[in-house]
């Protein structure tokens, strides 16, 4: 594999609060290649969007990165100092939030809104931000962008604004775009060609992405790789159609057990029996293991760390460590 | 657009009738008119006449519809007490009320707004929980307190400001004003302080409450995530939606400063037509008690269509002129 766009080791995320310190991501790791897009899945609250946020730098505090590091082509980015960091924002790292209604200023044009954020990262006069705005909401696929770039926000349908947030998004050209569930709040008609769009228009710039949902269909569909989150730890990575044929986390064989166009046999439908641990009683050992239905007394004490099984492949799974040994060896 | 003005303007000629209503029926439940036009030795005939004359015996509708008649073109009759038209009075005394309304409002806005921002942008800072505890005081103050307090501190204790009257006037095209001569201006001071302290607590917890709201939405997350500099995030994208509820509150205050201004002009013996109307109602000038209502109603539907035109300008979302595009 070549060198990483982005490299994440060890995240951990805490909440400070009255009553002890909430460990919301708890030693993550993962890396983006170059033009690859990362899936990311699992429950609510298991801290898909904690990790967004992590790495563009925008935790709310009293969140904050406790430990571990963010690389971004192999310069540290965690520790850069705010205007440091905001520069990079936009500029090298884009983000799309999951509520086109709500992204945009109702308050000023679409045009303003480009502009403003062009002209924030690249010196250009007015006329040509303007150019380039134009330009790149007709990529997104805005009808008549010459004319509708004057609009505001509630001119648009749902579909069209989440078009304009992704034109925004990209606007100054991001190595690395994060998708927060682009999707969830739209029509479903829609959905496919907003993540079509997310996808071709990456692929065209050579952008990563790290596309975060609910939704397996999705990743199946558009994710080079795939890593499932559980309780702000990493269950399992890999290549999408291993992972999905071949899932090696019984939490991930229950998650994709839950998506009943995946599974062959779809009048069986596996579901996982309880729910996610709250931060506050987050289990010993694997936090999966009260709900494992393949647990073993180790699970109950030892903490599984990352393995990896194969290229690009890891699980956090007791089941798997002579896999891995293996693996080290041949 | 145009019909939303002229909807408006309806609306504020019923608000106007109906307070028109109220302070006609002054003249018929305060007290008996004639009786305050006559002495004491006035015959039973002659009050007759006199009630026949003034028109007081036609039907009540016809009474009302002179009336207003009469206030549309700004005559208010004649004042019992000082014996001159009511609308002269009122005219000699605006321009004392208008000009500490005016500064006392200018004032409260401007800092109410700034303190308001700073103390949201920096929620945590000592600085900004001295400002919110301070204003704290400033909202549970009585206005006649503050006056008084004021008045100790600054004009018995310190002697630095005088503490009643306007000071010197000098009259331009036709209008008195203070704002000219160094006496007036320094009059000025502390009954515009008085007047304005709780209206700029309030705007200032106001913009504090919506500013603080506004930076935890969505548009100002993506803002940052675009990486625009927190200069343009706060005060180009944040203060401007804090901005458009603020103005309707803001709006109504600056007509509440004018009603107010009773109790200041009352603590300060500000010549202006609060205390004009204060002096009416000890001795029941109904027509000058009756102009005064007007007057304030006329003020308030004054400044509520102002705040909705300004609020059209502002918002984008009311203009509805071009149909959603799909
Ligand atoms: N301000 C906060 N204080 C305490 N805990 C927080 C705070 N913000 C988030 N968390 C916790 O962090 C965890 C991860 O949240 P996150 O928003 O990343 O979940 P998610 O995976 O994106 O879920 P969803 O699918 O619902 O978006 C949750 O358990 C949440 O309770
Ligand atoms: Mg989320």
């Amino acid at each position: 594999m070549s060198a990483p766009l982005l490299s994440v080791r060890d995240l951990i995320v805490e909440f400070p609060t009255r009553r002890g310190t909430l460990r919301a991501l708890d030693g993550l790791s993962f890396d983006i290649a170059p033009g690859e897009v990362l899936g990311m899945v699992g429950e609510s609250g298991a801290g898909k969007s904690l990790t967004g946020a992590a790495i563009i730098g925008l935790l709310e505090p009293p969140g904050r990165i406790a430990g571990g590091e963010i690389r971004l082509r192999s310069e540290r980015i965690d520790t850069l100092s705010p205007d440091a960091m905001r520069r990079i924002r936009g500029k090298r790292i884009g983000m799309v939030f999951q509520d086109p209604l709500t992204s945009l200023n109702p308050l000023y044009t679409v045009a303003r809104q480009l502009t403003e954020t062009i002209r924030t990262h690249a010196p250009v006069s007015e006329a040509e931000a303007r150019k380039r705005a134009v330009a790149l909401l007709d990529r997104v696929g805005i009808p008549a962008a010459a004319r509708r770039i004057d609009d505001y926000p509630h001119h648009f349908s749902g579909g069209m604004r989440q078009r304009v947030v992704i034109a925004l998004a990209l606007c100054a050209e991001p190595e690395l775009v994060i998708a927060d569930e682009p999707t969830t709040a739209l029509d479903v008609s829609v959905q496919a060609q907003i993540i079509d769009l997310i996808k071709e228009i990456c692929a065209e710039r050579g952008a990563s992405v790290l596309l975060i949902t609910h939704d397996m269909g999705v990743i199946a569909e558009t994710a080079d790789r795939v890593a499932v989150l559980y309780a702000g730890r990493l269950a399992e990575i890999g290549p999408v159609r291993e992972v999905i044929t071949n899932a090696a986390h019984p939490y991930t064989r229950g998650l994709m057990g839950s998506i009943p166009t995946l599974t062959q046999e779809t009048d069986r439908l596996v579901q996982i029996p309880g729910a996610m641990p709250r931060l506050t009683a987050i289990p010993q050992g694997c936090a999966f293991n009260p709900r494992c239905r393949e647990v073993m007394d180790r699970c109950r004490t030892d903490r599984p760390e990352a393995l990896t099984t194969g290229e690009g492949r890891q699980v956090a799974c007791w089941l798997h460590a002579d896999d891995a040994q293996e693996a080290a060896r041949g | 657009m145009f019909a939303f003005i002229l909807r408006r303007l309806v609306q504020s000629a019923i608000v106007m009738l109906v307070v028109a209503l109220v302070s006609f029926s002054l003249f018929r439940f305060v007290g008996d008119p004639v009786a305050s036009m006559v002495g004491q030795e006035t015959t039973l005939a002659e009050r007759e006449a006199l009630r026949e004359s003034l028109g007081l015996n036609d039907p009540i509708l016809v009474q009302f519809g002179r009336f207003v008649g009469r206030a549309l073109q700004g005559d208010f009759g004649i004042s019992y007490r000082l014996q001159q038209p009511v609308m002269e009075l009122i005219l000699s005394r605006l321009p004392a009320t208008l000009e500490l309304a005016l500064v006392s409002g200018i004032v409260a806005f401007a800092l109410g707004i700034t303190l308001g921002v700073y103390t949201a942008l920096n929620r945590r800072g000592w600085l900004s929980n001295f400002i919110m505890t301070a204003s704290l005081i400033g909202v549970s103050l009585p206005t006649f307190l503050i006056g008084i307090l004021l008045i100790w501190i600054f004009a018995v204790e310190l002697q630095w400001l005088p503490s009643f009257g306007r000071g010197e006037t000098v009259e331009v095209w036709g209008w008195k004003t203070g704002l000219l001569t160094p006496s007036g201006r320094a009059s000025l001071v502390l009954p515009a302080i008085t007047l304005g302290l709780y209206q700029m607590t309030l705007i200032m917890r106001l913009v504090r409450a919506e500013m603080l709201e506004v930076l935890r939405a969505d548009y100002i997350k993506f803002a940052r995530a675009r990486g625009l500099t927190n200069r343009a995030v706060h005060f180009g994208h944040a203060l401007k939606n804090t901005l458009v509820p603020v103005i309707t509150i803001t709006g109504l205050q600056l007509g509440s400063i004018i009603a107010f201004s009773i109790i200041t002009e009352t603590v300060f013996q500000w010549p202006g037509v609060g205390a004009l109307f204060i002096n009416s109602v000890q001795f029941v000038d109904v027509p000058v008690m009756a102009a005064y209502l007007m007057l304030i109603a006329l003020v308030f539907v004054i400044i509520n269509l102002t705040v909705d035109l300004l609020y059209y300008a502002v918002d984008p979302r009311l203009r509805v002129d071009r149909a959603a595009g799909h």
